[in-house]
């Protein structure tokens, strides 16, 4: 009997999963996972959430810190440790942010800075979504959501994290999601808000040529400026800008090249599975948790909606008439917006190439969004 | 989570702000980038 009793450990795991709520989480670690493989969704961040989700809401995970009911510390685990080192300090993120930015193209809005003007409107839905979100959330995690609309996952997880939002998880599972349901989410808005005769209008590209000197300067110029103007932004526009800077100085080709695939992907692998320490049941499982994903797509709506009614109101004095299709691709989710803007524009009219100026929107929208970001910041601080 | 639809127009105020200063912050950018294009030519370009 003694021998029995001393199995009995083995058996103590089941015993838990009496709380549906593991069952729950798994099935959610499931999705997230079968979005990333079947419908090929952000892999690279969905793969890493689904399987770290499944592994904190294991029983008695070993794979996260486990405290007495007092409170006091039993052991430590792994994904909180690398939490602590990489999430609450916004460091991985921020590594991320040098390889992100070291991909980028500045040129197509170099040689045409005016469409910068359509990567600010497009950040509307964080503001406007704020302003929802606060009659439900207290301030600091009504701006947390709010930032969802950035379409940007670094500056999310920054800004959630400064702001000390206790919904980090759920922002996190939203702003990654919506990014990659940008294909689905845009064109149903694009099209309510646009006539046909609109979205027919060409926009004949002009090469500009930009000097390497102009693009040695852009991304110093804007991180003095953005950090002059909010301050809790130079982190976030800085490690961004520095890795366009070692891709364009033509010094750096080594360091480029590994910013832009050895440490961004090492940097994913690891960011994946650490925000995964913030889907533990008692923390994903909660209406607050729907009410999230449900602004988390106003947000990205009304970004939409803002490019593109801004090109709209332009079209009012301008003679040379804008496709206000490329307003939308303000949204800083890139390369994707760039892309649906411009088959949407071949659909129209099989002679109508936006992609370089839906790009060029896109990549501003870029800029855009971690202002938007240091603002929020700058506001809620 | 209480539901508090005053706070609504409450924030509003953050809403005119943030669309101002980023209209501004970026208009700043793109005169700065058309004076960078202007000063420093690409010289294959002339």
């Amino acid at each position: 009997m003694n021998f029995l009793k001393d199995l009995a450990f083995l058996v103590e795991g089941f015993k838990e999963l009496m709380d549906p709520r593991y069952i729950v989480m798994w099935v959610i670690g499931g999705v997230l996972i079968y979005l990333a493989i079947k419908k090929k969704m952000e892999p690279t961040l969905l793969l890493p959430l689904g399987f770290g989700t499944i592994l904190v809401n294991i029983p008695l995970s070993g794979a996260i810190d486990k405290f007495a009911a007092d409170g006091t510390l039993i052991s430590e685990g792994p994904l909180s440790t690398l939490f602590g080192a990489g999430i609450s300090n916004e460091l991985f993120p921020l590594i991320l942010f040098i390889g992100i930015g070291a991909m980028i193209d500045f040129g197509p809005v170099l040689s045409n800075p005016k469409l910068m003007i359509f990567g600010a409107a497009a950040q509307f839905g964080i503001f406007f979504t704020f302003c929802l979100a606060s009659m439900f959330f207290e301030t600091n995690d009504a701006a947390s959501i709010a930032i969802i609309g950035a379409a940007d996952g670094p500056t999310a997880i920054v800004v959630a994290q400064k702001l000390k939002s206790t919904y980090q998880g759920a922002i996190m599972v939203a702003a990654y999601s919506y990014m990659a349901l940008v294909p689905i989410i845009q064109p149903p808005v694009i099209k309510l808000l646009t006539t046909k005769k609109e979205r027919q209008i060409r926009m004949p590209y002009e090469k500009g040529d930009v000097s390497k000197t102009a693009r040695i300067l852009f991304p110093i110029i804007i991180t003095v400026l953005a950090g002059i103007v909010a301050p809790d932004s130079v982190a976030l526009v800085g490690f961004l800008m520095f890795g366009n800077l070692i891709r364009e100085c033509g010094v750096l080709d080594s360091l480029s090249d590994t910013a832009q695939n050895v440490l961004a992907n090492l940097v994913t692998i690891f960011l994946g599975l650490t925000i995964a320490a913030q889907m533990q049941a008692e923390n994903f499982l909660k209406w607050d948790t729907l009410l999230i994903l449900g602004l988390g797509l106003f947000a990205f709506i009304f970004d939409t909606a803002g490019g593109v009614l801004f090109a709209k109101l332009l079209n009012l004095f301008m003679k040379k008439k804008i496709n206000p299709m490329i307003g939308a691709a303000g949204i800083s989710a890139f390369p994707m917006s760039g892309r649906v803007v411009h088959q949407m524009g071949l659909e129209e009219d099989n002679q109508n190439f936006l992609l370089m100026h839906s790009i060029g929107v896109n990549v501003s929208g870029q800029i855009a969004s971690v202002i938007a970001g240091g603002l929020i910041l700058q506001f809620f601080l | 989570m209480e539901f508090n639809p005053s706070k609504f127009v409450d924030s509003l105020y953050y809403l005119g702000t943030g669309m101002v200063s980023i209209f501004i912050v970026i208009g700043v950018i793109i005169l700065m980038t058309m004076l960078i294009n202007k000063v420093f030519k690409d010289k294959k370009a002339e």
